[in-house]
Protein backbone atom coordinates (compact mmCIF):
# COMPACT_ATOMS: atom_id res chain seq x y z
CA UNK A 1 0.00 0.00 0.00
CA UNK A 2 1.44 3.92 -0.75
CA UNK A 3 0.71 4.20 2.65
CA UNK A 4 4.01 3.09 4.21
CA UNK A 5 6.35 4.31 1.00
CA UNK A 6 7.44 7.65 1.27
CA UNK A 7 10.72 9.31 -0.44
CA UNK A 8 13.53 11.24 2.17
CA UNK A 9 14.01 14.68 0.92
CA UNK A 10 16.59 15.32 -1.35
CA UNK A 11 19.99 15.79 0.05
CA UNK A 12 20.27 19.75 -1.25
CA UNK A 13 24.00 19.56 0.00
CA UNK A 14 24.39 16.87 -3.25
CA UNK A 15 22.83 18.97 -5.91
CA UNK A 16 22.97 22.41 -6.71
CA UNK A 17 21.06 24.96 -5.07
CA UNK A 18 18.97 27.30 -7.24
CA UNK A 19 21.17 30.73 -6.75
CA UNK A 20 24.08 30.29 -8.60
CA UNK A 21 25.79 33.48 -9.87
CA UNK A 22 28.72 32.47 -11.39
CA UNK A 23 25.98 30.81 -14.09
CA UNK A 24 24.55 33.92 -14.98
CA UNK A 25 21.16 32.87 -16.44
CA UNK A 26 20.22 31.02 -12.49
CA UNK A 27 20.32 35.17 -11.15
CA UNK A 28 16.77 35.60 -11.91
CA UNK A 29 15.13 32.14 -12.70
CA UNK A 30 16.09 30.94 -8.96
CA UNK A 31 13.82 31.05 -6.02
CA UNK A 32 14.43 32.99 -2.87
CA UNK A 33 11.72 31.65 -0.38
CA UNK A 34 12.62 28.24 1.38
CA UNK A 35 11.28 25.27 -0.67
CA UNK A 36 7.75 23.74 1.66
CA UNK A 37 8.37 20.27 2.58
CA UNK A 38 4.98 17.57 2.73
CA UNK A 39 5.44 14.05 3.19
CA UNK A 40 4.92 11.76 -0.12
CA UNK A 41 1.32 11.45 -0.91
CA UNK A 42 0.05 8.94 -3.92
CA UNK A 43 0.58 12.37 -6.29
CA UNK A 44 4.66 11.71 -5.37
CA UNK A 45 4.60 7.87 -5.52
CA UNK A 46 2.97 7.20 -8.27
CA UNK A 47 3.99 8.84 -12.41
CA UNK A 48 3.52 7.95 -16.10
CA UNK A 49 4.39 4.68 -17.25
CA UNK A 50 5.33 4.62 -20.99
CA UNK A 51 5.16 1.31 -23.50
CA UNK A 52 7.36 0.19 -25.97
CA UNK A 53 5.22 0.71 -28.63
CA UNK A 54 6.01 4.32 -28.36
CA UNK A 55 9.67 3.83 -28.96
CA UNK A 56 10.93 2.80 -32.79
CA UNK A 57 13.63 0.87 -33.57
CA UNK A 58 16.39 3.52 -34.58
CA UNK A 59 15.31 5.94 -31.32
CA UNK A 60 18.25 5.08 -29.67
CA UNK A 61 20.55 5.78 -32.76
CA UNK A 62 21.96 8.74 -33.02
CA UNK A 63 23.79 7.68 -35.40
CA UNK A 64 21.47 6.58 -37.79
CA UNK A 65 17.93 8.45 -36.86
CA UNK A 66 18.22 11.60 -38.45
CA UNK A 67 20.92 10.75 -41.08
CA UNK A 68 20.22 10.83 -45.32
CA UNK A 69 20.18 8.27 -47.93
CA UNK A 70 22.73 5.81 -46.14
CA UNK A 71 24.94 8.69 -45.29
CA UNK A 72 26.71 9.06 -41.55
CA UNK A 73 27.25 11.80 -39.04
CA UNK A 74 30.62 12.91 -38.59
CA UNK A 75 32.37 12.52 -35.48
CA UNK A 76 33.73 10.45 -33.08
CA UNK A 77 31.54 6.61 -33.32
CA UNK A 78 30.63 5.75 -29.36
CA UNK A 79 28.37 3.77 -27.47
CA UNK A 80 27.25 5.22 -24.39
CA UNK A 81 25.57 2.57 -22.27
CA UNK A 82 25.11 1.38 -18.68
CA UNK A 83 21.77 1.36 -15.89
CA UNK A 84 19.61 3.56 -14.12
CA UNK A 85 19.53 2.19 -10.84
CA UNK A 86 18.17 3.64 -7.41
CA UNK A 87 19.62 4.87 -4.45
CA UNK A 88 19.29 1.09 -2.76
CA UNK A 89 21.16 -0.01 -5.81
CA UNK A 90 18.03 -1.34 -7.37
CA UNK A 91 17.22 -1.41 -11.53
CA UNK A 92 15.15 0.70 -12.52
CA UNK A 93 13.62 -1.27 -15.22
CA UNK A 94 11.29 -0.20 -18.41
CA UNK A 95 11.91 3.31 -17.78
CA UNK A 96 12.01 6.37 -20.08
CA UNK A 97 15.76 7.79 -20.78
CA UNK A 98 15.82 10.85 -23.49
CA UNK A 99 18.97 12.06 -24.30
CA UNK A 100 19.99 15.21 -26.40
CA UNK A 101 23.64 16.80 -27.31
CA UNK A 102 25.78 18.66 -29.90
CA UNK A 103 27.05 17.13 -33.02
CA UNK A 104 30.97 16.88 -32.84
CA UNK A 105 31.69 20.46 -33.91
CA UNK A 106 29.71 21.49 -30.63
CA UNK A 107 26.45 22.66 -32.83
CA UNK A 108 22.87 22.04 -31.80
CA UNK A 109 19.88 21.33 -34.03
CA UNK A 110 17.61 24.15 -32.22
CA UNK A 111 16.72 27.26 -33.77
CA UNK A 112 18.39 29.40 -31.30
CA UNK A 113 21.80 28.12 -31.77
CA UNK A 114 23.97 30.28 -33.27
CA UNK A 115 27.14 28.89 -33.16
CA UNK A 116 29.48 29.30 -36.38
CA UNK A 117 30.11 25.79 -36.33
CA UNK A 118 28.17 23.60 -38.83
CA UNK A 119 25.24 21.96 -38.68
CA UNK A 120 25.49 18.14 -39.45
CA UNK A 121 23.01 17.53 -42.47
CA UNK A 122 22.91 13.77 -41.14
CA UNK A 123 22.86 14.32 -37.26
CA UNK A 124 19.61 15.20 -35.51
CA UNK A 125 21.13 15.09 -31.84
CA UNK A 126 18.15 13.52 -29.79
CA UNK A 127 17.74 9.52 -28.52
CA UNK A 128 15.66 7.53 -26.64
CA UNK A 129 14.78 4.46 -24.79
CA UNK A 130 13.31 2.45 -22.18
CA UNK A 131 15.73 0.26 -20.12
CA UNK A 132 15.76 -3.52 -20.01
CA UNK A 133 14.27 -5.39 -16.98
CA UNK A 134 17.84 -4.98 -15.41
CA UNK A 135 17.58 -1.37 -15.70
CA UNK A 136 20.74 -1.25 -18.30
CA UNK A 137 20.19 1.43 -21.45
CA UNK A 138 22.30 1.71 -24.61
CA UNK A 139 22.76 4.71 -26.96
CA UNK A 140 24.73 4.84 -29.99
CA UNK A 141 25.66 8.19 -31.16
CA UNK A 142 28.72 10.76 -32.06
CA UNK A 143 30.96 12.28 -29.24
CA UNK A 144 29.39 15.84 -28.86
CA UNK A 145 31.50 18.72 -29.55
CA UNK A 146 32.54 21.51 -26.44
CA UNK A 147 30.27 24.24 -26.97
CA UNK A 148 30.53 28.08 -26.93
CA UNK A 149 28.10 29.90 -24.91
CA UNK A 150 27.70 33.48 -23.60
CA UNK A 151 28.02 33.04 -19.69
CA UNK A 152 31.21 35.11 -19.60
CA UNK A 153 33.99 36.27 -22.35
CA UNK A 154 35.01 32.68 -23.73
CA UNK A 155 33.07 30.43 -21.68
CA UNK A 156 33.03 27.10 -22.68
CA UNK A 157 30.71 24.21 -21.87
CA UNK A 158 32.32 20.75 -21.81
CA UNK A 159 31.71 17.88 -23.97
CA UNK A 160 28.18 16.42 -22.53
CA UNK A 161 25.24 14.68 -23.22
CA UNK A 162 21.91 15.99 -21.65
CA UNK A 163 19.84 12.89 -19.82
CA UNK A 164 16.24 13.42 -19.12
CA UNK A 165 14.96 10.61 -16.86
CA UNK A 166 11.68 9.00 -15.31
CA UNK A 167 11.17 6.79 -12.34
CA UNK A 168 7.72 5.23 -11.65
CA UNK A 169 7.01 7.96 -9.25
CA UNK A 170 6.80 11.67 -10.00
CA UNK A 171 8.91 12.67 -7.25
CA UNK A 172 11.72 10.40 -8.85
CA UNK A 173 11.78 13.00 -12.28
CA UNK A 174 15.68 13.78 -12.86
CA UNK A 175 17.69 16.15 -15.76
CA UNK A 176 21.16 15.96 -15.65
CA UNK A 177 24.30 16.31 -17.62
CA UNK A 178 26.63 13.26 -18.77
CA UNK A 179 30.42 14.34 -18.91
CA UNK A 180 33.46 12.00 -20.66
CA UNK A 181 36.41 10.75 -18.46
CA UNK A 182 39.68 13.75 -19.06
CA UNK A 183 38.09 16.25 -20.22
CA UNK A 184 39.97 19.84 -19.11
CA UNK A 185 36.90 21.91 -19.23
CA UNK A 186 35.30 20.57 -16.68
CA UNK A 187 36.43 21.58 -13.51
CA UNK A 188 36.37 25.25 -15.75
CA UNK A 189 32.51 25.30 -16.09
CA UNK A 190 30.27 27.11 -13.83
CA UNK A 191 26.93 24.71 -14.49
CA UNK A 192 29.40 21.89 -13.42
CA UNK A 193 30.33 23.98 -10.90
CA UNK A 194 26.97 24.82 -9.07
CA UNK A 195 27.61 20.95 -7.47
CA UNK A 196 28.84 21.61 -4.38
CA UNK A 197 30.88 18.27 -3.55
CA UNK A 198 33.51 17.30 -5.98
CA UNK A 199 31.41 13.28 -5.48
CA UNK A 200 28.68 14.46 -6.83
CA UNK A 201 30.43 15.81 -9.85
CA UNK A 202 32.41 12.65 -10.19
CA UNK A 203 29.58 10.69 -10.52
CA UNK A 204 28.62 12.37 -13.48
CA UNK A 205 31.69 11.70 -15.87
CA UNK A 206 31.42 8.55 -18.28
CA UNK A 207 34.05 6.34 -18.15
CA UNK A 208 35.44 4.61 -20.99
CA UNK A 209 34.80 1.45 -21.15
CA UNK A 210 36.84 -0.81 -23.72
CA UNK A 211 34.84 -3.75 -23.31
CA UNK A 212 32.08 -2.21 -24.76
CA UNK A 213 33.82 -0.85 -27.54
CA UNK A 214 33.38 -2.17 -30.66
CA UNK A 215 37.16 -2.86 -32.59
CA UNK A 216 37.34 -1.27 -35.88
CA UNK A 217 34.14 0.50 -35.14
CA UNK A 218 33.00 3.02 -31.99
CA UNK A 219 34.53 3.15 -28.73
CA UNK A 220 32.57 3.20 -25.80
CA UNK A 221 31.15 5.19 -22.12
CA UNK A 222 30.00 3.90 -19.12
CA UNK A 223 27.63 5.86 -17.19
CA UNK A 224 25.30 4.60 -14.50
CA UNK A 225 22.05 6.94 -13.38
CA UNK A 226 20.90 6.91 -9.96
CA UNK A 227 17.29 7.67 -8.77
CA UNK A 228 15.70 8.04 -5.61
CA UNK A 229 15.03 5.19 -3.50
CA UNK A 230 11.52 4.78 -2.22
CA UNK A 231 11.67 3.82 1.09
CA UNK A 232 8.89 1.90 3.53
CA UNK A 233 8.02 2.74 7.09
CA UNK A 234 7.44 -1.24 7.29
CA UNK A 235 11.71 -1.49 7.53
CA UNK A 236 11.97 2.16 9.49
CA UNK A 237 14.53 0.96 11.69
CA UNK A 238 16.55 -0.84 9.46
CA UNK A 239 16.78 2.35 6.97
CA UNK A 240 16.19 -0.02 4.06
CA UNK A 241 13.77 0.38 1.15
CA UNK A 242 11.56 -1.28 -1.07
CA UNK B 1 13.40 -7.40 -1.11
CA UNK B 2 14.57 -4.56 0.68
CA UNK B 3 17.93 -3.22 0.74
CA UNK B 4 20.03 -0.64 2.07
CA UNK B 5 21.03 3.01 0.67
CA UNK B 6 24.38 2.26 -1.25
CA UNK B 7 24.08 5.09 -3.98
CA UNK B 8 24.18 8.68 -4.10
CA UNK B 9 21.30 9.96 -6.48
CA UNK B 10 22.89 11.58 -9.69
CA UNK B 11 22.71 15.52 -9.00
CA UNK B 12 20.84 17.64 -10.98
CA UNK B 13 21.88 20.10 -13.71
CA UNK B 14 20.13 22.85 -15.27
CA UNK B 15 17.79 21.12 -18.73
CA UNK B 16 19.13 24.18 -20.44
CA UNK B 17 17.62 26.09 -23.58
CA UNK B 18 17.51 23.40 -25.80
CA UNK B 19 15.71 20.85 -23.65
CA UNK B 20 13.09 20.50 -26.36
CA UNK B 21 15.62 18.75 -28.68
CA UNK B 22 15.67 15.73 -26.03
CA UNK B 23 12.05 15.88 -25.20
CA UNK B 24 9.51 16.98 -27.69
CA UNK B 25 12.44 17.47 -30.82
CA UNK B 26 9.70 18.32 -33.45
CA UNK B 27 8.74 21.35 -31.65
CA UNK B 28 12.27 22.51 -32.19
CA UNK B 29 12.41 22.01 -36.19
CA UNK B 30 13.86 18.15 -35.72
CA UNK B 31 11.39 16.45 -38.14
CA UNK B 32 11.40 13.00 -39.00
CA UNK B 33 13.24 11.11 -35.85
CA UNK B 34 10.87 9.80 -33.81
CA UNK B 35 7.47 8.44 -35.57
CA UNK B 36 5.64 10.80 -32.56
CA UNK B 37 7.21 12.79 -29.73
CA UNK B 38 5.88 12.31 -26.50
CA UNK B 39 3.64 15.19 -25.49
CA UNK B 40 1.53 13.10 -22.82
CA UNK B 41 -2.31 12.36 -22.83
CA UNK B 42 -4.68 14.42 -23.80
CA UNK B 43 -8.44 14.23 -22.04
CA UNK B 44 -10.86 11.35 -23.20
CA UNK B 45 -13.76 12.95 -23.32
CA UNK B 46 -12.83 15.47 -26.37
CA UNK B 47 -14.40 18.46 -24.29
CA UNK B 48 -11.88 19.05 -21.87
CA UNK B 49 -10.93 22.10 -20.15
CA UNK B 50 -7.63 24.09 -21.48
CA UNK B 51 -5.07 25.53 -18.95
CA UNK B 52 -2.48 27.75 -19.92
CA UNK B 53 0.23 27.98 -17.67
CA UNK B 54 2.37 30.87 -18.08
CA UNK B 55 6.46 31.29 -16.06
CA UNK B 56 7.60 34.93 -15.35
CA UNK B 57 11.45 35.39 -14.05
CA UNK B 58 12.69 37.27 -11.27
CA UNK B 59 12.54 40.79 -13.35
CA UNK B 60 8.65 40.05 -14.44
CA UNK B 61 10.41 39.04 -18.54
CA UNK B 62 8.31 36.15 -19.79
CA UNK B 63 10.53 32.76 -19.63
CA UNK B 64 9.73 31.21 -23.19
CA UNK B 65 12.24 28.13 -22.89
CA UNK B 66 11.08 25.82 -20.45
CA UNK B 67 9.44 22.89 -20.44
CA UNK B 68 6.65 21.62 -17.82
CA UNK B 69 5.13 18.60 -17.27
CA UNK B 70 1.76 17.93 -15.15
CA UNK B 71 0.81 14.57 -13.25
CA UNK B 72 -3.12 14.26 -12.19
CA UNK B 73 -2.06 10.68 -9.92
CA UNK B 74 -5.88 9.94 -9.41
CA UNK B 75 -6.23 9.79 -13.26
CA UNK B 76 -3.44 8.62 -14.53
CA UNK B 77 -3.04 11.73 -16.62
CA UNK B 78 0.50 13.40 -17.68
CA UNK B 79 1.66 15.89 -20.07
CA UNK B 80 4.49 18.10 -21.28
CA UNK B 81 3.72 21.58 -22.45
CA UNK B 82 6.25 24.01 -24.03
CA UNK B 83 5.90 28.07 -24.98
CA UNK B 84 2.84 28.45 -27.84
CA UNK B 85 3.34 31.50 -29.89
CA UNK B 86 0.10 31.69 -30.67
CA UNK B 87 -1.68 31.71 -26.92
CA UNK B 88 2.11 33.28 -24.87
CA UNK B 89 1.56 30.63 -22.85
CA UNK B 90 1.84 26.80 -21.97
CA UNK B 91 -1.04 25.34 -22.95
CA UNK B 92 -2.97 22.11 -21.61
CA UNK B 93 -5.76 20.15 -22.21
CA UNK B 94 -6.97 18.07 -19.18
CA UNK B 95 -9.85 16.87 -18.50
CA UNK B 96 -12.81 18.84 -16.81
CA UNK B 97 -12.31 19.14 -12.94
CA UNK B 98 -15.41 18.05 -12.40
CA UNK B 99 -14.65 14.63 -13.73
CA UNK B 100 -12.12 14.21 -10.93
CA UNK B 101 -13.23 14.08 -7.32
CA UNK B 102 -13.37 11.16 -4.88
CA UNK B 103 -10.52 8.84 -7.21
CA UNK B 104 -7.98 8.21 -4.46
CA UNK B 105 -8.68 9.39 -0.69
CA UNK B 106 -5.39 11.66 -1.54
CA UNK B 107 -7.24 13.51 -4.16
CA UNK B 108 -10.50 14.37 -2.58
CA UNK B 109 -9.40 18.04 -3.31
CA UNK B 110 -8.86 18.74 -7.05
CA UNK B 111 -5.09 19.53 -7.64
CA UNK B 112 -2.24 18.92 -10.63
CA UNK B 113 1.76 18.37 -9.63
CA UNK B 114 3.82 20.49 -11.71
CA UNK B 115 7.14 20.11 -12.35
CA UNK B 116 9.23 23.04 -13.97
CA UNK B 117 12.72 22.81 -16.20
CA UNK B 118 14.83 25.01 -17.97
CA UNK B 119 17.89 27.55 -18.87
CA UNK B 120 19.04 28.92 -14.74
CA UNK B 121 17.31 26.39 -13.16
CA UNK B 122 19.53 23.60 -11.72
CA UNK B 123 16.64 21.13 -10.52
CA UNK B 124 13.35 20.86 -11.18
CA UNK B 125 10.92 22.66 -9.53
CA UNK B 126 8.00 21.44 -8.17
CA UNK B 127 4.64 23.17 -7.72
CA UNK B 128 1.16 22.38 -7.64
CA UNK B 129 -2.13 23.85 -9.43
CA UNK B 130 -5.19 23.94 -7.18
CA UNK B 131 -8.35 25.42 -8.72
CA UNK B 132 -10.98 28.02 -7.54
CA UNK B 133 -14.50 27.81 -5.89
CA UNK B 134 -13.34 24.36 -4.69
CA UNK B 135 -12.68 23.79 -0.93
CA UNK B 136 -9.07 24.51 -1.03
CA UNK B 137 -8.84 24.68 3.09
CA UNK B 138 -9.17 21.22 3.70
CA UNK B 139 -6.06 20.01 1.50
CA UNK B 140 -3.29 19.19 4.19
CA UNK B 141 -0.51 20.78 1.75
CA UNK B 142 -2.21 23.71 1.53
CA UNK B 143 -2.49 24.18 4.63
CA UNK B 144 1.77 23.82 5.26
CA UNK B 145 1.87 27.00 3.38
CA UNK B 146 1.74 30.42 4.68
CA UNK B 147 -1.41 31.63 4.13
CA UNK B 148 -0.33 34.69 2.47
CA UNK B 149 1.29 32.12 -0.19
CA UNK B 150 -1.21 29.86 -0.98
CA UNK B 151 -3.23 32.11 -3.27
CA UNK B 152 -0.17 31.29 -5.75
CA UNK B 153 -1.19 28.03 -6.39
CA UNK B 154 -4.92 28.67 -7.50
CA UNK B 155 -5.64 28.84 -11.08
CA UNK B 156 -7.66 31.20 -12.54
CA UNK B 157 -10.49 31.02 -14.39
CA UNK B 158 -10.49 32.30 -17.95
CA UNK B 159 -13.36 32.27 -20.94
CA UNK B 160 -11.78 29.13 -22.17
CA UNK B 161 -10.72 27.34 -19.10
CA UNK B 162 -8.15 28.72 -16.59
CA UNK B 163 -4.92 30.26 -16.35
CA UNK B 164 -2.48 29.78 -13.93
CA UNK B 165 0.96 32.00 -13.37
CA UNK B 166 4.71 31.08 -12.14
CA UNK B 167 6.68 33.55 -10.53
CA UNK B 168 10.06 32.03 -10.19
CA UNK B 169 11.35 34.48 -8.37
CA UNK B 170 10.24 37.77 -6.83
CA UNK B 171 7.32 39.67 -4.65
CA UNK B 172 4.70 36.99 -6.18
CA UNK B 173 6.96 34.10 -5.95
CA UNK B 174 5.07 30.94 -6.62
CA UNK B 175 5.64 28.30 -3.80
CA UNK B 176 7.79 25.45 -4.81
CA UNK B 177 7.37 22.35 -2.56
CA UNK B 178 10.16 19.19 -1.74
CA UNK B 179 8.95 16.95 -2.58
Amino acid sequence: MTGDSYFRPRDRTWHPVSHTPEYKSSVLRSPQRPLVYFPSTSSELSGPVFGHELIGELDNDLIRNFAKNGKMPIGPRIIIHGKVLDEFGKPVPNTLVEIWQANASGRYRHKKDGYLAPLDPNFGGCGRTLTSDDGSYEFTTIQPGAYPWPNHENAWRPMHVHFSVFGPSFAQRLITQMYFEGDPLIPLCPIVNTIPDQRAVDQLVARLDLDKAVSMDCLAYHFDVVLRGKYSTLFENKMEGN
Amino acid sequence: MAGKKQLNESPSQTAGPYVHIGCIPAYAGIEGVYKQDIWGNSPVDQAGTTLKVRIFDGDGAPVTDALIEIWIAGLKFWARSAFDEDSLSYPFQIPKTNSWAGQTSDDAIPFISVWIVARGVNIGLHTRIYFPDMENDVDKVLNQVEETRRGSLIANESNDGYTFDIYLQGERETVFFDI
